[in-house]
């Protein structure tokens, strides 16, 4: 891996400074020393230096590396699908260099123990990895895990994700408890007694299809609770995955209130819908929550434009082919997608003229390191180097065979993107270079 | 004439052309099951499997009886419970028996789209037996076919489909094919045991019986399945039966010649009563008889058969 010295050339914007202009970034000790914008580096200039020292960055986006604070990675217990190493390599490619384990895990991060061994393994690995831990012993929702100590361990974020918090009791325990070290607690919005057996979401296209449905208003009643728990103890609260235009609107309202709230949409719920579940029953389309009609993914936009969604996770989930190669009631939630989230966002948000450039790398770096408190998503002078180079209009298809994640299960293949990181950089080190 | 289908996965989006072709080339395969000798040929050397992994008695034996009298060879094949449970996935099992050279393959399933999938990597013609929730294509077929028997045509008849659709893939199907064929379709049931937004299937949807009942010319009574009580979704058997059960006294509001169809099997004294399912109108048996010429005529054609010229 080479140590980078100057990314020459591109156009650097960092959403946290409010710079987006033509400007070369320089490195030292892997932390940024300098963003150079008035005596910018001459096509010459570049050309003399040293090739392995330099990015020439020239029509590309350097932008702070990315964030994905939603991943599963299956270790421990299911490496065979995901490790934690496989999953930065998966990352460093779709231009992350920053992402956030969920704690389902076997066993579940929720104790100190499990949190080191998660961190020992993130020391190997190309990117940077912050564990996030369970709510609840077990993620049983029962009694609350050892908060402080995950804490001092490292962990990032609390959440028992894959389940909701079922009793409101045990929640609102979590958010004063968790109140004493500012960490945010992160829900899955479900209400279960509304969800029990549904395999997709609600709506005309259950109905045409025979499927039992997961209802809208499973999520929003769960989103209402939690808003009402965390403005009565005034905890902290982040929703992931948002999926509903009811959800979006409860935040929304909640926010203008002022609630501690912030919450994150994935690429598939704004870019992929339930009908075309109809078109083969591809079980690659099926996630939790799952995929709503085209309204709803429009007012998910609307609320991440706005900001009432402060920010993309993946919720990358990997399964094993032979898992996901089933019948479609019998296949397991979750698709995967750290490298491509990135070429989706830009295809369907930038493209589209949803977000502009600051824009995305706002919700994609700059919000979700913010909502977490993580040293990432700017780009600011002693700052460690964590930057992705990004090509605009790379054009490139979704190939399976080149994916560095163990797991195959995305719906996005065959389709074609526009752009995509082509150099990721943690620490001044090219962690992902492409030609 | 040939079939555009290659499959029969269900009745949505299936061209009006083809659901003619189907029944009419039923009615003569049903003067062959009238005949003292009940067989002929066009399907020798054709080996049909019946692959069902969900407990079927009617079905089943309808295919199985369908497929002898075309003289195909059968197998059949019933699991219980998912492939999973089993050990074995569903595709490892379809491309097992393909591998003992078959050319069809039946199949009922409680996984909505199972046959669908056994399309994307399975040589074989595909018949949806019933998947789900989802379509039950060669009953609705029967069913249409039956209602052209009784009555002469579909076109502006109108058919109203009682109990629960939520749960049904025979409503479905009905509704797909009836109305492609020119019926106006009603349905009615308990708000708990219709789907969301149904009206968009084209439907009117009632929750009061008599108001549903007002002018129709066919009813087709749903099985209501005991457990949609203990599920929550009714109060009770008792409350179902006054509400919506069909009986005698309902049918007054009917138009005078009327025809009542079922698809089996009937919970007498609970969606309808034995007086009203065994009467005149009652066309229940001819469903049963009609449904080994139907599935005879979709057999045949997919295997590439044209319109009998009798």
């Amino acid at each position: 891996m080479s140590e980078l010295k100057i990314i020459a050339g591109g156009r650097v914007i960092d959403p946290a400074s409010k710079l987006d202009k033509t400007a070369d970034i320089y490195i030292e000790n892997g932390k940024i020393k300098k963003i150079e914008t008035q005596k910018t580096l001459s096509a010459k200039e570049i050309d003399d230096l040293e090739p392995e020292d330099i990015y020439n960055a020239k029509g590309k986006i350097v932008s702070p590396g990315l964030v994905d604070m939603h991943v599963h990675l299956r270790e421990p217990g299911r490496e065979g699908d995901e490790t934690i190493m496989s999953g930065s390599e998966a990352a460093a490619a779709g231009g992350f260099t920053t992402i956030c384990c969920m704690p389902n895990t076997t066993p579940a991060i929720d104790n100190q123990e499990t949190i080191k061994f998660v961190l020992h393994q993130a020391e190997q690995c190309p990117i940077n990895v912050y564990p996030i831990a369970a709510i609840t012993k077990g993620r049983m929702g029962k009694e609350l895990a050892e908060i402080g100590e995950l804490v001092n361990a490292g962990a990032v974020g609390l959440s028992d994700d894959g389940s909701p918090v079922n009793s409101a009791e045990i929640m609102l325990k979590a958010f004063k408890y968790a109140r004493m070290f500012t960490i945010p607690i992160i829900e899955h919005a479900e209400d279960l007694s509304l969800t029990a057996d549904g395999v997709m979401n609600e709506g005309f296209i259950s109905t045409r299809l025979g499927m039992k449905g997961v209802p809208s208003v499973s999520e929003e009643i769960m989103v209402a609770r939690d808003i009402l728990l965390a403005q009565y103890t005034g905890g902290k609260l982040h929703f992931a995955h948002i999926s509903t235009a009811g959800a979006v609107e409860l935040i929304r309202q909640a926010k203008k209130f002022k609630v501690d709230i912030t919450a994150e949409v994935t690429p598939h719920h704004i870019s992929l819908f339930d009908e075309m579940i109809a078109e083969d029953f591809n079980p690659n389309l099926k996630m939790s929550p799952p995929l709503r009609s085209k309204d709803n993914a429009r007012a998910l936009i609307k609320g991440l434009v706005e900001g009432t969604i402060d920010c993309i996770a993946s919720d990358h989930a990997p399964h094993s082919p032979e898992s996901k190669d089933v019948e479609f009631d019998l296949a397991p939630n979750g698709i995967i997608g750290l490298e491509t989230s990135l070429g989706i966002c830009i295809t369907n948000l930038v493209k589209k003229k949803h977000l502009n450039w600051a824009g995305l790398i706002n919700v994609m770096s700059t919000r979700p390191a913010e909502i977490l408190g993580l040293q990432a998503g700017m780009l600011k002078k002693g700052f460690p180097a964590d930057i992705t180079v990004i090509d605009p209009n790379k054009k490139w298809v979704v190939d399976p065979d080149q994916f560095r994640s163990k797991s195959r299960n995305s719906p996005y293949i065959g389709q074609t993107l526009t752009g995509k990181a082509v150099c990721t950089i943690v620490s001044g080190k090219a962690v992902y270079l492409e030609d | 004439m040939a079939l555009k289908i290659k499959h029969l996965l269900g009745l949505e989006g299936v061209e009006k052309k083809d659901l003619e072709l189907i029944l009419n080339t039923a009615k003569s395969f049903k003067e062959v099951i009238e005949r003292p000798v009940k067989k002929v040929p066009p399907l020798r050397g054709v080996t049909v499997v019946n692959l069902f992994y969900e407990p079927s008695t009617r079905t089943r034996l309808s295919f199985e009886l369908a497929e002898k009298r075309l003289s195909a060879d059968t197998l059949n094949f019933s699991a219980k419970g998912s492939s999973v449970a089993k050990g074995e996935s569903l595709k490892d099992t379809v491309r097992n028996i393909e591998a003992l050279k078959i050319d069809m393959i039946v199949i009922r399933h409680s996984s909505v789209g199972a046959p669908h999938y056994l399309t994307k990597f399975a040589s074989s013609t595909v018949i949806n037996a019933g998947d789900g929730a989802h379509e039950h294509p060669t009953q609705a077929l029967l069913d249409m076919y039956s209602i052209m028997e009784r009555r002469g045509k579909i076109k502006g008849l109108r058919v109203v489909i009682v109990g629960d659709i939520l749960h049904s893939r025979v409503a479905r199907s009905n509704i797909w094919g009836l109305k492609t064929l020119g019926a106006s379709v009603a349905i009615c049931g308990p708000t708990t045991l219709l789907p969301y937004e149904v009206e968009k299937m084209g439907v009117d949807v009632y929750h009061n019986l008599d108001e549903a009942l007002d002018g129709a010319d066919v009813v087709n009574v749903l099985r209501l399945q005991r457990e949609r009580q203990q599920a929550g979704l009714l109060p009770s058997l008792r409350e179902y039966t006054t509400l919506f059960g069909i009986t005698r006294d309902r049918l007054k509001f009917l138009n005078s010649n009327y025809t009542i169809m079922h698809p089996g099997p009937i919970n007498r004294g609970v969606e309808i009563t034995s007086e009203v399912a065994d009467s005149e109108s009652s066309i229940i048996l001819e469903q049963v008889t009609n449904g080994v010429a139907v599935r005879m005529s979709v057999l045949y054609l997919l295997r590439g058969g044209e319109e009998a010229k009798s």
